[in-house]
């Protein structure tokens, strides 16, 4: 396939700029995948931190217990979302069944078959699938915390939950940032697991920008168009990564 | 002692969720073809059968798969960590002019969104004539891992101390043999730890995967599974899927176990350096 026709190329000035604003479905698209981004980066940031705190303690069998944490980031995506696909099965699903034995339940539920729906499984299992980066870094800050600080606060007559707040969490700054900024990127270009969880369906219920721009360019082909979409994304993602330096303050890691 | 029994069962909970989707892979791969589809499903398999994983390959070009996805991976893998040897090696040792925006800019590249890099990358193929060659994934993966590789290995090189590389200049070693027959040879696990990441990466990616290779026989592995479907459109014989799964998967789990000190630290350095 030759997307750019064997044809001579004409200069349309800003033409496939201005189909943008109209574009409804871009606008659908983009709405979609920042639900996803904000909803699954924040469920990942409060269970990695979680994880985290639980493995900076030191325990028997600690290095298993992370290698067992760190798989699903290591695992295929595209893999891993074929099997939460046949998790979510609406007729041969284990997770139907397990809420059907419990009664939550009264009949088995279609996971994919609404908007809505649809949506949630696809957070639940990036949420599954990216937690570990988060915990990773995050576990990485906290060994970088000398211990004498946390001794010399419980001197001063300090609890736990104010040794979290004073020492933990201004010190996790940078590490805060960095997980966070990779994973909103990296949820904001979510391909893999949608592309195959759900297509984008049901109905464009979970269409996202990066599957918007892979059919507009490979199904569609129409590359101008698609090349114009493209560079908007980038520019999103510059501007969301700037707004969070901005907000949470520019500071480097240094390991 | 009630709140360490209570920490250790947490412990296991997270790594029993970690683990699910793998092990119910596991589980359903091993029942005979027919229970797969029984409801409700049967959680432990009635008898233990290797009939979905027989069907994968004997139905299926899925052997073809893996070896394609074997060919682009070591491929990346040897091409990325070769070049990045010379890359952090000089990063390390020269002060170069513009190396700290060279390592800086090599990081912008590893957060721009795939789908961005696919289109103008699929015209360049397509140009060169690769489409549905190794090459066309081999090349743009391993442009794509070489700033993780480099910051690896150049944050490994600058711990060595400088005695052992003047005892070599005086031995009369050049440059070159001093990176090759000093340096490399001790650098031996972090290379191998580089070499796996890489090579992880270059067996999970898919969109590039499903762009570059059009045809069947060229696919790799994950677009091979993502494709398997059945005689209807309404068929999807999550049997064989779930025995591909575990066949594709089941080393990824067994390297991270073995290797996970040196994985999770050569993670995080790789994270944490952007």
């Amino acid at each position: 396939m030759d997307l750019l026709g064997g044809g001579g190329l004409v200069f349309v000035g800003l033409k496939n700029y201005t189909g943008i604003f109209k574009d409804l479905r871009f606008g659908k698209s983009l709405f979609n995948t920042a639900v996803f981004t904000a909803i699954s980066v924040s469920l990942e940031f409060i269970l990695g931190m979680a994880i985290a705190l639980l493995l900076h303690r030191t325990f028997r069998g600690r290095g298993l217990v992370r290698a067992g944490v760190l798989i699903p980031w290591v695992l295929p995506p595209a893999i891993m979302a074929m099997a939460w696909g046949w998790i979510y099965n609406d007729t041969y699903g284990v997770l139907g069944d397990i809420l059907l034995r419990i009664g939550l339940v009264d009949n088995r539920i279609a996971w994919l078959g609404t908007a809505p729906l649809a949506m949630a499984s696809a957070i639940f299992a990036d949420v599954w699938k990216a937690t570990p980066f988060v915990s990773l870094v995050l576990l990485a800050g906290l060994q970088s915390i000398p211990q004498d600080l946390y001794e010399a606060l419980s001197i001063d007559g300090a609890g736990p939950v104010k040794r979290f707040t004073m020492i933990t969490l201004p010190l996790l700054r940078p590490y805060i940032i960095v997980a966070l900024l990779f994973r909103a990127i990296q949820a904001f270009s979510v391909f893999d697991l949608i592309w195959v969880l759900t297509g984008g369906g049901p109905g464009g219920g979970t269409q996202m920008v990066s599957l918007y721009i892979y059919d507009t360019v490979f199904r569609y082909l129409q590359l101008g168009y698609g090349a114009a979409l493209a560079i908007t994304l980038v520019v999103f993602l510059f501007a969301i990564a700037s707004l969070f330096l901005v907000l949470f303050g520019r500071s480097r890691v240094e390991v | 002692m009630f709140s360490r029994f209570l920490f250790r069962l947490v412990l296991l909970l997270i790594v029993l969720y970690s683990l699910a989707p793998f092990l119910w892979q596991v589980l359903t791969s091993l029942k005979p073809s027919h229970e797969v589809f029984s409801i409700p499903p049967t959680y432990w398999p009635s008898q233990f059968s290797l009939e979905s994983y027989q069907m994968v390959f004997t139905l299926r070009p899925f052997a073809r798969y893996i070896g394609n996805s074997m060919i682009v991976a070591s491929g990346t893998a040897l091409l990325t960590v070769s070049i990045a040897v010379l890359a952090s090696y000089a990063l390390s040792r020269f002060r170069l002019k513009g190396s700290q925006s060279i390592q800086k800019g090599l990081l912008g590249i590893a957060l721009f969104p795939p789908i961005v890099l696919a289109v103008p990358l699929y015209e360049g193929i397509r140009a060169l004539g690769l489409v549905n060659h190794p090459l066309a994934l081999i090349l743009p993966y391993s442009v794509l891992n070489l700033p993780f590789a480099t910051w690896a290995l150049s944050g490994f090189f600058l711990q060595f101390p400088g005695e052992l590389e003047d005892a070599a200049k005086v031995d009369g070693f050049s440059r070159m043999g001093i990176l090759f027959r000093v340096i490399l040879p001790i650098s031996a696990p972090v290379l191998a730890t580089t070499a796996i990441l890489v090579f992880i990466f270059a067996w999970n990616e898919f969109l590039f995967a499903l762009t570059f290779m059009t045809r069947d026989a060229a696919r790799t592995v994950p677009v091979g599974i993502a494709m398997l479907s059945g005689v209807t459109v309404y068929e999807v014989p999550w049997d064989q899927i779930s025995a591909a799964v575990v066949v594709t998967t089941l080393p990824v789990v067994v390297v991270v176990i073995l290797f996970q000190r040196w994985i999770v630290h050569g993670l995080t350095a790789g994270a944490i350096k952007g």
